[in-house]
């Protein structure tokens, strides 16, 4: 059991220490709050395609892809290295995260020559930022109950239908949609993927506000778009498969990025040392303490869960058990960070912004956390997920497993 | 960065699995609580014969000269096989309490015995249920001590123990007490988990030896590495009635199908799987530091110490629960570990003070920072 680096994981932090050194700043605490992954606008993405050019030609993009297609070979703690250092940077965020992380692995897997060539050296550059278009109004848990339809007609496919929660497609050039080509068969056999070019005036986009205010994801509505018998990936009725391809890059995209999301506990410390509660500082108070002890017990545990996750994967084993929960708490854990951090700040309130920035800050970390519960499959799908593959419980009843989609 | 077990380790908690499978089952845990008798000196005396107690030891000390993160393979086995043995204070307390602030004649005489399993130490460090260090009130005056310590867990059976006193400057510091000395009288008490016996001592007037390295620092730093080796027996404990309560969840059947079938039964186990993976996430970190001489011990050992002590409380809780009306019954398995779940938390102390340790070392951190 070693917790430090490597010689081998020490030379390449310091190899990208000094490459970031030479090429950006390093964050001084007064840069505007931004999304780890999601720009907020024209300006932010433009800002992030240059920081993408400019990595790709130095060969920081793409760390874990192979070198065969543009990558570094890098093994996945090289990637968190990466993470690490790049992130006590003020650098702009990484909208490419789909496309490098989840895109272009699929790809490399399922795609033809012709569609490896088109696709992975634009979404390693930042010329191309990619979207998912997997979830539907009536299938998110359920993903394989999606209704877009994808018709053939001669050589070509027609597909109609509407996805939501798509993030990013609002400033997206591409999207991989998983779309039904065959209704007569059960529901997880009768999907198609496709590579889609989100600039057709055929896919209209919405975005969607959420709680916090903000709006990261969007509706995607799909009216006779018409695309080449060259955009499916994979073969016909294969979709399932390679979709299972796309969310097992995006869990291990999730575990290898993890370690950085949300707020820290140690911001609700220095908070309670700035702020009163009946009348003394709330640091002194009981039910205060107890409550940052938990958190901090809390967030230590997720981190070093991320880097057992690591370990597994750097030994060439698949994330295991200790991978599915870390998605399962953190959720929660910044929900109630947030909560707690509100009432700090705003004396029991927590309601006014007009106390200043700490009730806003902790407000946002609030009602975004939910969020966290639900994208990348909900706390309840999690802990079926759990029950059924980690602990070997007998399996939910599906009603729908055997039965074409058309009869369901 | 590796953050796991090695092979070797692995193959280390194989064996010990398989030894500890043959002597300390939960039949033999349930005839202890029964009988009342506590101490399994069987298993006891095959740990020492398997040369288990002298793991962390070095050769010259009579042991095999492991480490740290070994001696966690061993108390998560442990802990999962619910032993009725002193594993916390002989070698979670005593032994690197000797090694490190022992004199040199107290590691040549003890050490060795100890690997053997002659010599029991208790850790006689609480009084009145309280171990913080301003609790202490028993006192050693010219190698004499006076005081009462309580509890003291397989005090009645220990040959020794490792009392927590003051010395004449008013410094508390560790002693060793030979228990047949003059002045023991014990009283034994009767604890929630009657296979980890416990006692009370008064000490009047008994000849003590200091420990000379005993600063109140040592003892903070023995306190962590307990924590750290403990909520390793505490993960082996919640993994074992995990295990068992899925498997109870697997073979009941209930409106025609098996009960861990129903999300309300499979989504409660996750949550105990997921408490359990927090808590051995933390134990790692601590393990690592304790093996380490990393500063951050004192960190590590906290959260581990927490995030284990509410793994346990929550798994032993709710597999009574989903055992359903049988879960309550004496004869069934789930209240071993309930009890033998507090009787680890009374040991080492509750998580509010841990939690106090834990912001005090934070603000400690960020001083020396700033």
């Amino acid at each position: 059991m070693d917790f430090s680096d490597s010689p081998d994981e020490a030379a390449f932090r310091a190899k990208a220490r000094e490459w970031l050194e030479a090429n950006a700043t390093l964050r001084d605490g007064s840069e505007k709050a931004q999304d780890h992954f999601m720009a907020r606008d024209a300006d932010e993405v433009a800002r992030a395609r240059d920081w993408q050019a400019r990595k790709a030609d130095a060969g920081w993009a793409g760390l874990t892809w192979p070198s065969a297609f543009g990558g570094r070979d890098a093994t996945p703690i090289e990637q968190v290295i990466w993470n690490q250092e790049e992130g006590r940077y003020a650098v702009p965020p990484n909208a490419f995260l789909i496309g490098i992380g989840l895109v272009g692995p699929t790809v490399m897997i399922h795609g033809t020559d012709d569609q490896k060539a088109s696709v992975l050296p634009r979404a390693l550059t930042g010329e191309d930022i990619w979207c998912q278009l997997f979830s539907e109004p009536a299938a998110g848990s359920d993903l394989a109950g999606i209704r877009t339809r994808a018709r053939r007609d001669g050589d070509d496919w027609v597909i109609s239908g509407q996805k939501v929660w798509t993030s990013g497609a609002h400033y997206s050039s591409h999207g991989i949609l998983l779309a039904r080509t065959d209704t007569q068969v059960p529901k997880h056999k009768g999907m198609t993927m496709f590579l889609v070019d989100m600039s057709d005036p055929a896919i209209e986009t919405r975005s969607i506000r959420q709680i916090s205010g903000s709006a990261s994801f969007n509706e995607v509505f799909i009216d006779d778009l018409r695309v080449p018998d060259s955009a499916r990936l994979g073969a016909e009725s294969d979709g399932w498969k390679v979709a299972l391809t796309t969310l097992m890059n995006e869990r291990f995209s999730i575990s290898v990025g993890r370690a950085s999301g949300g707020a820290r506990a140690e911001e609700l410390i220095a908070l309670a040392a700035r702020v009163e509660r009946n009348g003394r500082p709330a640091i002194e108070d009981g039910e205060v303490r107890a409550q940052l002890a938990d958190f901090i017990a809390r967030q230590r545990g997720l981190e070093f869960t991320s880097y057992r996750v690591m370990t597994s994967l750097s030994r060439g084993e698949a994330p295991g058990e200790e991978g599915s929960i870390g998605k399962l708490l953190l959720g929660k854990l910044r929900q109630e960070m947030g909560a707690f951090g509100m009432e700090l700040a705003g004396s029991g309130a927590g309601i006014s912004a007009a106390t200043g920035d700490d009730v806003a800050r902790w407000r946002n970390e609030y009602l975004t956390a939910p969020g966290n519960r639900i994208a990348g499959g909900s706390d309840e799908i999690q802990r079926t997920i759990i029950g059924e593959r980690i602990l070997g419980l007998p399996p939910e009843i599906r009603v729908d497993k055997d039965v074409a989609f058309s009869e369901l | 960065m590796n953050f796991g077990f090695s092979d070797e380790q692995d193959t280390i908690r194989e064996t010990l699995a398989r030894m500890l499978g043959d002597h300390a089952t939960l039949e033999v845990a349930h005839d202890r609580l029964d009988s009342g008798e506590g101490f399994d000196t069987a298993t006891w005396s095959a740990l020492a014969e398997g040369g288990w107690l002298g793991l962390a030891m070095s050769e010259a000390e009579g042991g095999s000269g492991m480490g740290a993160v070994e001696l966690a393979v061993l108390a998560e086995e442990i802990g999962r096989s619910l032993a009725a043995v002193p594993f916390l204070s002989v070698l979670g307390l005593a032994v690197p309490a000797i090694q490190s602030a022992g004199s040199e004649d107290q590691r040549k005489s003890l050490l060795p015995s100890l690997a053997e399993g002659r010599t029991i130490i208790a850790t006689a460090l609480a009084e009145d249920g309280g171990l913080a260090p301003h609790t202490v009130a028993a006192k050693v005056v010219q190698d004499r001590l006076s005081g009462q310590k309580s509890p003291v867990t397989f005090g009645a059976e220990a040959t020794h123990a490792l009392v927590a006193a003051k010395d004449e400057d008013g410094t508390p510091r560790l002693y060793l007490a030979d228990l047949s000395a003059s002045g023991v009288t014990k009283r034994a008490l009767d604890p929630i988990d009657r296979t980890r016996p416990a006692t009370e001592i008064t000490f009047d007037n008994t000849p003590v030896e200091l420990l000379p390295g005993s600063d109140p620092a040592a003892i903070q730093r023995l306190l962590n590495g307990a924590a750290v080796l403990a909520a390793f027996e505490q993960i082996g404990l919640a993994e074992r009635v995990l295990a068992l309560t899925t498997a109870y969840a697997g073979e009941r059947r209930a409106f025609g199908r098996q009960i861990g079938s129903f999300q309300a039964v499979k989504h409660r186990l996750a949550d105990m799987f997921a408490k359990i993976e927090l808590a051995r996430s933390n134990a790692f970190f601590g393990a690592w530091a304790l093996a380490s001489g990393d500063s951050r011990l004192s960190e590590a050992a906290a959260v581990a110490r927490l995030t284990a002590l509410d793994a346990v409380q929550f798994t032993t809780e709710e597999s009574i629960q989903l055992h359903g009306g049988i879960g309550f019954t004496w004869a069934a398995d789930p209240h071993l570990f309930l009890r033998r779940g507090w009787q680890l938390k009374a040991e080492l102390g509750p998580a509010d003070m841990w939690r106090e340790r834990l912001l005090d070392n934070m603000a400690d951190a960020q001083r020396a920072a700033s």
